[in-house]
């Protein structure tokens, strides 16, 4: 899971090169990204979650993170947001659900192509509902006056 | 919103070139995959800043609309602007940048003409160079290759199926194919390239290689802001951010879905 959560961490900072994100933020959107899936993993291994429910409290966390970086830094959220939520988008069940469906597999094409839609719309709420959280919050964590 | 006049210039500059201006910042934020209420925000910040006082903005994810009642005394009279900003990749730091630059405007920093001088620099800026963008798709492959569970062959297998994929991304599909053609090409070559290495017995498992190898592809910006903007009640934007997600997901996976049914035709169904 260490080895998991690395490769995580290094891969959410390459993506952020793709996406132009400033070399400076690098640090930080690796550790947003290799959070997020650290606390996915120890989710479904350890606490028997449903990767529905992992994803959905491990993008918590790292909208958490993004938000408290993104007043830190005195930058756009975007930046980390971005990068460190790409871990945890079902990349895996969109392929899952095209191979299945080109091997004529229908029952689990369905299913795996329903366990991305939930994944993604446990993302939706994940962002939706930390949005509703203040601004000012952040700034009080941050140790900034509000 | 709180309307501010500059203390320290004494002569205001046209509202005619301020809203020009404020416009210029919003097609960098829009065009480098900001935020909606990000875009209308800064606009309304530079139009305040220098004293544009009747001014509305309407954002829009791939068009920005301007009308401004010039002050009286002013030349010019009624300002209306619209522009067309075609959906395109992002590039973070140019987003930085323009946010950046909002707040020392605000701080009163700048003239106006320096404001302008400030967006022609940031318009210039050249990003990250295109070996370090293929190394860095390539390094992304791999990683997400092992997170998904794939072996040390198989990330070395997505590395350089991520490689290739970004000289083609770079080299052919941005610059000469629409985005439903590029993405479904992108999702088979990186499937036929996977598929060699694998009949060459280069990787273990083809599946975790594939998975690695096209989450370049996926639409990471649109996806993300798409669901912001609907979350900030901006419909019209999100929507369209949405469905241009949701189009590369799907020309993703009929890429390596065409690329499979292709092999399986050829080789009589020996990998699948």
């Amino acid at each position: 899971m260490i080895t998991q959560t690395l490769l995580a961490a290094v891969g959410t900072a390459a993506f952020a090169l793709l996406f132009g994100v400033p070399r400076r933020y690098f640090p930080f959107c690796a550790v947003i990204g290799g959070a997020g899936w650290l606390l996915y993993a120890a989710l479904v291994q350890y606490a028997g979650a449903t990767p529905t429910e992992a994803t959905f409290f491990a993008t918590v966390l790292v909208i958490l993170l993004s938000r408290a970086c993104a007043v830190l830094e005195r930058c756009p959220v975007t930046v980390f947001l971005i990068c460190g939520i790409f871990p945890l988008v079902p990349g895996a069940g969109i392929y899952w659900t095209s191979y299945y469906l080109v091997t004529a597999q229908m029952r689990l094409a369905m299913s795996s192509g329903f366990a991305a839609m939930k994944a993604a719309i446990a993302i939706v709420l994940g962002i939706v509902f930390v949005f509703e959280i203040p601004n000012g919050f952040f700034r009080v964590l941050a140790g900034k006056r509000p | 919103m709180e309307q501010r006049m500059t203390q320290d210039a004494p002569t205001m500059p046209d509202d005619r070139e301020v809203l020009e201006t404020a416009m210029e910042a919003g097609h960098i934020l829009l065009e480098n995959g900001a935020e909606i209420f990000r875009v209308e925000e800064t606009m309304e910040r530079i139009a305040a800043h220098f004293g544009v006082e009747r001014r509305e903005f309407f954002v829009l994810s791939n068009g920005i609309f301007t009308t401004g009642d010039c002050l009286p005394g002013q030349k010019g009279g009624q300002y209306a602007r619209v522009l067309h900003i075609p959906v395109r990749g992002a590039q973070l730091d140019r987003v930085v940048a323009v946010n950046q630059l909002s707040r020392e405007i605000e701080a009163g920093r700048y003239t106006l003409a320096q404001v302008r001088e400030r967006l022609e620099a940031i318009r210039q800026m050249p990003g990250e160079p295109p070996l370090m963008q293929v190394l860095a798709s390539g390094v992304g492959s791999a990683c997400f290759c092992g997170l998904f569970g794939g072996s040390a062959m198989d990330c070395a297998a997505a590395f350089v199926a991520g490689l290739l994929l970004y000289i083609f991304v770079l080299g052919v599909s941005a610059k000469h194919m629409t985005k439903i053609v590029g993405n479904i090409l992108g999702g088979a070559l990186v499937t036929l390239v996977c598929i060699i290495c694998y009949s060459l017995g280069f990787g273990e498992d083809i599946n975790h290689m594939i998975i690695g190898s096209i989450i370049p592809l996926v639409p990471g910006v649109p996806f993300t802001n798409g669901i912001r903007d609907i979350a900030d009640g901006d419909y019209i934007s999100g929507a369209v951010r949405l469905l241009d997600a949701m189009l590369v997901f799907l020309c993703v996976a009929i890429g390596v879905g065409v690329m499979f049914t292709v092999y399986r035709r050829l080789m009589g169904g020996v990998l699948l």
